[in-house]
């Protein structure tokens, strides 16, 4: 039964890990660069939707839509200021443009909003289902946070294969010169990429944040390593693959810290993380590419 | 358009080096009247609720001191170092450079740990309030002798926590959550582990986190699971408040058992004080008590800041007063060497006896640890209550 626990406990911490991993493998796979404040942007996601319930006392709803709308926002205007006039440049100055930004981001929140930490209230009323009498204890929570990513990744799925958008980010992402010839306007196409990524990390926020109640500016940075491991786990650039790779990190962390040791979970997930990589390099749902010389 | 900007920035940055050391003149040139007091603490950070107490009491016990009629007198420059090591080096250097003479070290063991070897090079005299991890006043068991803690050590609170859970049988079956990238909390939790198995206390469930974890469920589910009915916490605040939230949420209830890390939990934010009722935590100071100096102490406090201290700000607040009282002593004056100044006070603080806010006859080893013996307390009513 505690087995059966800790596998619920693992999907929804998966769960989330998932969604903040299709940001960055979606990023990643249109424009080739790794978009190391998307753990930030997290971290804004979830103070937006603390003030707006807190002190302003919206419903919940209303709370993430704003936390959402404003992380789209924000989403872009990094990508239109720090990452497009760099485009040209050799990516190493962009990854580190982006750690820049994320310590903008931190430092930022941390002046705004000090740092010490705040208890967000849970979107979802804590009531839990019992099952076998009492063994087995489900929160509403962890099942919504399953449901909604399961959601989320359906509709990601239909949009990128069935929408006119979606057949530009894949065109983008497997040549970004041949889909200009055709007409594709690659810097619109990877706005519209940040602006879903960063959607989806205020979601992921919002989330996190109920499961785990204190925000903190650095709240951002672990979740954030986490599900870029996930992505590359299961293949970067592979939308199947960070949802696979996110899961599967969830339950393995929550299987190793229940049974075998909670000094060296994270030793033992990155550990795997090296053996799957030594044995699959491209992950586990990743394609492999020949590039031509 | 591009060349301008990067000449405005070279200019900016020479500015700014510029900026950096103009900081250290003055010293020297006129007569020094005040002791040039030191130190740092998490201002801003995860352990800002600390290092605010501690300052607020170090600038009240300074001002006070310095509107008596005596004439040992302090000149505070207290920075902040976000706890974290590095920056609290380069505090110190700051520090050094503004000419500090006696120092109080850092709010929190790490920091601590990182500039106390510092201390002993230059010979200059700390006093830590409330770093009360080992590491903070030695290196491989060596302890530098000029380095001192007012509060209790890590060790201490180990060995107290194991007795007065064994003594007032608050549980049969104990779990511990400890941290194990910190001194602090790996220290505590070395000390109960001995102390409890000499004292034939049941621990079931041992489960240890690294900075960052956020998901306590794991561990509150086996520490359920194996029917913990004390779970022993010798963390920091804010894990605390994550650990007591989460076990709300799964209807664990057993009684939680912190040490002074625990302090400030009620402070959180957003913080549900209900979810702290009943929660123990080790302390040598309880705002609640009636002798004269901690009602004196704790009106001035609230009259100044409009919140209640806790026991940070009493140990730092000592810590002040404990200088004051061995500079007089000592008959030091603001005009003497930090050095000098430090071999005068060691042997003061090895050989007096100090009456403060958290306790009487208090004295100091030469190792600079500090005796005095902490007390339990009990949340009840979003206060603190003497627990016995």
């Amino acid at each position: 039964m505690t087995f059966l626990q800790f596998l619920i406990t693992g999907l929804s911490l998966g769960s989330v890990y998932a969604i903040i991993a299709l940001g960055y493998t979606m990023v990643y796979g249109i424009a080739k660069m790794l978009n190391f404040a998307h753990g930030d942007i997290i971290m804004v996601g979830a103070y937006l939707a603390y003030f707006a319930m807190g002190k302003y006392n919206l419903p919940a709803l209303v709370a993430v839509m704003i936390s959402v709308l404003v992380c789209t926002l924000l989403g872009v205007v990094v990508e239109r200021l720090a990452y497009k006039p760099l485009r040209k440049v050799s990516s190493l100055s962009v990854l580190i443009t982006a750690i820049g930004v994320s310590y903008l981001l931190q430092n930022g929140a941390q002046l705004l909003w000090s740092s010490a930490p705040k208890m967000f209230t849970s979107i979802i009323p804590p009531n839990t289902i019992r099952l076998f009498d009492g063994q087995l204890t489900i929160t509403h929570l962890s099942i919504f946070t399953i449901v909604v990513t399961l959601a989320i990744m359906i509709a990601l799925t239909l949009f990128v294969n069935n929408s006119k958008m979606g057949k530009a980010m894949r065109a983008c992402s497997e040549d970004k010169d041949t889909a200009r010839l055709m007409g594709i306007n690659v810097d619109t196409t990877i706005s519209v990429t940040f602006a879903i990524g960063s959607g989806l990390a205020a979601i992921a926020a919002v989330l996190y944040a109920s499961a785990y109640q204190s925000i903190s500016p650095t709240l951002g940075s672990m979740p954030g390593i986490k599900a870029f491991t996930a992505a590359v786990f299961g293949g970067i650039g592979s939308m199947p693959g960070a949802f696979l790779g996110g899961l599967l990190l969830g339950v393995i962390e929550t299987l190793v810290k229940g049974y075998l040791t909670t000094q060296l979970s994270d030793a033992f997930v990155f550990g795997i993380l090296i053996i799957i990589l030594l044995v699959k390099p491209n992950g586990l749902l990743g394609h492999k590419y020949s590039e031509k010389v | 358009m591009k060349k301008l900007l990067t000449l405005l920035l070279a200019v900016l940055l020479a500015f700014g080096m510029v900026g950096c050391s103009g900081n250290n003149g003055g010293n020297g040139g006129e007569k020094a009247t005040a002791f040039k007091l030191g130190g740092s603490g998490p201002l801003t950070g995860p352990a800002a609720i600390y290092g605010q107490d501690v300052y607020d009491s170090v600038k009240l016990a300074v001002e006070e001191i310095n509107a008596l009629d005596t004439a040992v007198k302090f000149d505070l420059n207290f920075l902040d170092d976000a706890h974290d090591p590095e920056q609290a080096i380069s505090c110190y250097g700051s520090l050094k450079d503004w000419g500090m003479q006696v120092s109080l070290l850092c709010v929190t063991s790490k920091p601590c740990a990182a500039v106390a070897p510092l201390y002993d090079e230059d010979n200059l005299f700390a006093i830590t309030p409330s770093g009360s991890s080992t590491t903070a006043i030695s290196i491989d068991n060596n302890f530098y002798g000029n380095v001192f803690q007012m509060c209790f050590t890590d060790p201490n609170q180990g060995i107290a926590s194991a007795d007065y859970i064994a003594d007032k049988a608050l549980g049969t079956k104990i779990a511990v959550i400890y941290q194990d990238d910190i001194d602090y909390s790996a220290g505590i939790y070395e000390k109960f582990a001995e102390e409890a198995a000499a004292k034939n206390l049941n621990v079931v469930y041992v489960g240890s986190f690294q900075t960052g974890t956020n998901e306590f469920g794991t561990y509150l589910q086996n520490a359920q699971a194996a029917g913990a009915d004390v779970v022993f916490l010798p963390i920091y605040y804010t894990e605390a408040s994550m650990i007591l939230t989460q076990a709300d949420s799964m209807s664990y209830k057993p009684v939680f058992y912190g040490v002074d890390g625990m302090d400030g939990i009620l402070a959180v934010e957003g913080f549900d004080t209900k979810l702290a009722e009943g929660v123990y935590l080790l302390t040598p100071f309880a705002a609640d008590a009636e002798d004269d100096l901690t009602v004196k102490y704790v009106a001035s406090f609230q009259k100044k800041y409009g919140r209640t201290p806790n026991q940070f700000a009493a140990d730092a607040y000592d810590a002040v007063y404990a200088l004051y009282q061995a500079l007089t002593n000592a008959g030091c004056t603001p005009d003497m060497k930090g050095s000098d100044i430090c071999d005068a006070l060691v042997k003061q603080f090895t050989t007096m006896s100090f009456n403060g806010l958290t306790g009487s006859g208090v004295t100091w080893k030469a190792t600079g640890e500090v005796s005095k013996s902490p007390k339990a307390v009990i949340i009840k009513d979003g206060t603190y209550v003497n627990a016995e």
